[in-house]
């Protein structure tokens, strides 16, 4: 990607602080952040360092309490609460790291309800959330309620429900913290691909080195502010 | 955005179906409550209405002496006369018949079968003071009235027990050693506060005063009144002939009572109604109970499904969905609830309508009014939660438990 390519997100000088008077803790302190569309960046920090706090403010769950947060060039700062969630709808997906599935929910009423809010028709919702649960490995699984499927299954409807509206971001906040490392390789080979052919720009959170080597750039936390940037190993080409 | 909420409701409510089962068990019982009582209240004040219609409506019934539980002691005031019943056919205006009535028991054979029953001795006018039509046969001749020939109409109990159902027009039958053609039957009135209306034989007056009374006495004469005439006006005129024709002057008091039977029907329908009111209202209690039912666990609902929300607020809905979601259960489940009461309440209907001798009936009005209280109840009674549930920041619910 070119380096002239306005980044889809920018950060500029972002500050949060949680609570109020002698208790307020300031978990961000100034972040500067640009991420370009179609890359793939894994976050990482020691705990406490604001991971999950950026990953919030960028998934438009949380406004930040200073600085500028810019999506496609939008200040989200200034939008308000159903402004962010139409935000949501319309170009974010979300891994989390406890699935957070619908329980007593089969697979493909999950994985359709992002469709449900955005209005489609029933048949369009049944025909986009089997093709993601196919590009998943689930087709034979749609009918499953989270509670019959394994952890490693369960990720991948959350990913099914997560690209199922072709967002432009997909953000995961330690979305292999719960499985093991096999499974934690397929799911990121999985965002690997993704990321590859469809070009979704993939955020992710991620404690381990070897998840974080799938990615283009690794982004480092510390004390609530970004420590450095690097290049991940497996980005074959080298990213600036 | 509606049928999006909606379905979404229908989904959560089938997929927790015994908490949804408990939910509106309240609507259920409270709906299922004020139907049952207010159509058991209809009912019962229908069939006492009718046990009083079969009175006849704008009828006064005179009887001597001063009335029920009044003037114990003193000599007996004299029965009528015929010339009574003439006086008043013939003076007071608004008034369509009199009918004389004598009355005495007897004891009826046929083919060696015998029944003991009442014997009503009247004229044609009987039949005009009160609708009671005959399923066969004919009333009495002019002749045979005047004469006061040994003829009789009879009432259903006498043919059930005397002709075994069958045909008894035509027939001849012994009361008390006379001998008397059966002319007519009269059509089922039934079990009435005044015992079997139906164990019963009218025959001319003639007859009954000369066979059976041995004197020329009436005991009761019984007024039709003409609707478009005021029943109070027309008691008070009646009233002023028999003082006349008893001599009963100046400020002495009647020794004989006029007894209007829209009166009791009035009375009665007060009663009924009133009951009716007090058993809705308790019914009503329930109603509002279950409502508040509903707010209970919709709003435990919403703590328990905190992460449900959280997820739903995460992957795009908009607060104003997820509120229009939770109203839309507590509407869904509170209208389902009010429909499972109006079937409730057709059930107990009909298996307490016979208990209580009353007619099954189904009262459109207050069906339609218990399902619109039934939704009503669900709107306010579930938008407390539903806001709460809205207001809910996503990534708190998210974190929750
Ligand atoms: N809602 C909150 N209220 C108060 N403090 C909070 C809240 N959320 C986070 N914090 C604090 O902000 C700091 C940053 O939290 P954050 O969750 O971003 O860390 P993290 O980098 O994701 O850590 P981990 O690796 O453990 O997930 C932490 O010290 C945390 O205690
Ligand atoms: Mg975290």
């Amino acid at each position: 990607m070119a380096d002239s390519d306005p980044p889809i997100i920018r950060l500029r000088g972002v500050t949060k602080v949680y609570g109020e008077g002698p208790t307020a803790f300031q978990a961000l302190k100034g972040v500067d952040l640009d991420i370009a569309a179609g890359d793939f960046v894994a976050v990482m920090g020691p705990s406490g360092s604001g991971k999950s706090t950026t990953m919030n403010i960028l998934g438009c769950l949380d406004v930040p309490t200073g600085g500028q947060f810019l999506f496609k060039g939008v200040h989200v700062e200034r939008l308000d609460r159903d402004q962010r969630a139409l935000l949501r709808r319309k170009y974010l997906g979300f891994v989390f790291q406890g699935f957070n599935l619908l329980a007593r929910t089969s697979a493909l009423e999950n994985v359709e309800l992002p469709l449900l809010y955005r209005g489609d028709p029933r048949k369009q919702r049944r025909e986009a959330a089997m093709e993601a649960l196919d590009k998943v490995g689930l087709k034979d699984w749609w009918d499953h309620t989270p509670g019959e499927l394994s952890g490693g299954q369960q990720q991948r409807v959350a990913i099914a429900r997560a690209i199922v509206t072709n967002p432009d971001v997909l953000l995961a906040d330690e979305p292999t913290g719960n499985l093991d490392s096999e499974r934690s390789i397929e799911i990121m080979e999985f965002l690997t691909e993704l990321n590859k052919t469809s070009g979704i720009t993939v955020l992710m959170v991620t404690h381990e080195p070897d998840m974080a080597a799938f990615a283009h750039t690794i982004v480092h936390f510390k004390d609530g502010l970004v420590e450095r940037i690097e290049a991940g190993h497996k980005s074959g080409e080298a990213v600036a | 955005m509606f049928g999006t909420t909606f379905m979404l409701a229908i989904r959560s409510i089938f997929r927790h179906k015994l908490r949804s089962f408990l939910t509106t068990l309240g609507i259920i019982i409270g709906v299922a409550a004020v139907v049952a009582m207010v159509t058991l209240g209809k009912a019962t004040t229908k069939a006492a209405q009718a046990q009083v219609a079969s009175l006849g409506t704008n009828v006064l019934q005179i009887r001597p002496g001063q009335g029920f539980g009044r003037g114990g002691g003193g000599p007996r005031p004299p029965d009528f006369k015929e010339a009574d019943v003439e006086a008043i056919a013939r003076q007071v205006a608004g008034v369509k018949a009199v009918a004389p009535q004598a009355q005495s028991t007897a004891t009826v054979i046929y083919q060696g079968a015998n029944w003991s029953t009442t014997i009503n001795g009247t004229t044609n006018a009987f039949f005009q003071v009160q609708p009671w039509p005959l399923v066969s046969g004919r009333t009495f001749s002019r002749n045979e009235e005047q004469a006061g020939n040994a003829v009789c109409i009879i009432g259903n109990t006498i043919r059930t027990n005397l002709f075994r159902g069958g045909e008894a027009v035509g027939d001849r039958i012994r009361v008390n050693g006379v001998s008397c053609d059966v002319i007519g039957v009269l059509s089922t009135r039934g079990q009435g506060g005044f015992g079997d209306q139906d164990d019963v034989i009218i025959m001319p007056i003639k007859q009954v005063q000369r066979r059976f009374t041995g004197n020329r006495d009436i005991r009761l004469m019984m007024v039709g009144v003409d609707p478009a005439y005021d029943s109070a006006q027309v008691q008070e005129s009646i009233k002023q002939v028999l003082r006349e024709r008893r001599r009963i002057t100046g400020g002495k008091e009647d020794d004989f009572n006029i007894f209007d039977t829209a009166q009791i029907s009035q009375t009665l329908t007060g009663i009924t109604t009133l009951l009716t009111q007090i058993v809705t209202a308790v019914a009503a209690i329930s109603l509002v109970v279950g409502g508040i039912g509903i707010m209970n666990i919709m709003l435990v609902s919403v703590t328990e499904r905190t992460r449900e929300i959280g997820i739903r607020l995460a992957i795009g809905a908009v607060a104003s969905e997820v509120l229009l979601q939770f109203l839309m259960e507590a509407v869904v489940l509170s209208c389902l609830g009010g429909l499972v009461g109006l079937v409730v309440a057709q059930l107990v209907v009909i298996g307490l309508a016979p208990l209580m001798q009353v007619e099954f009936l189904f009262e459109p009005q207050i069906n339609v009014i218990a399902f619109l209280v039934s939704a009503l109840i669900g709107v306010v009674f579930g938008y407390f939660p539903a806001q709460r549930a809205a207001g809910l920041n996503p990534i708190d619910a998210l974190r929750h438990e």
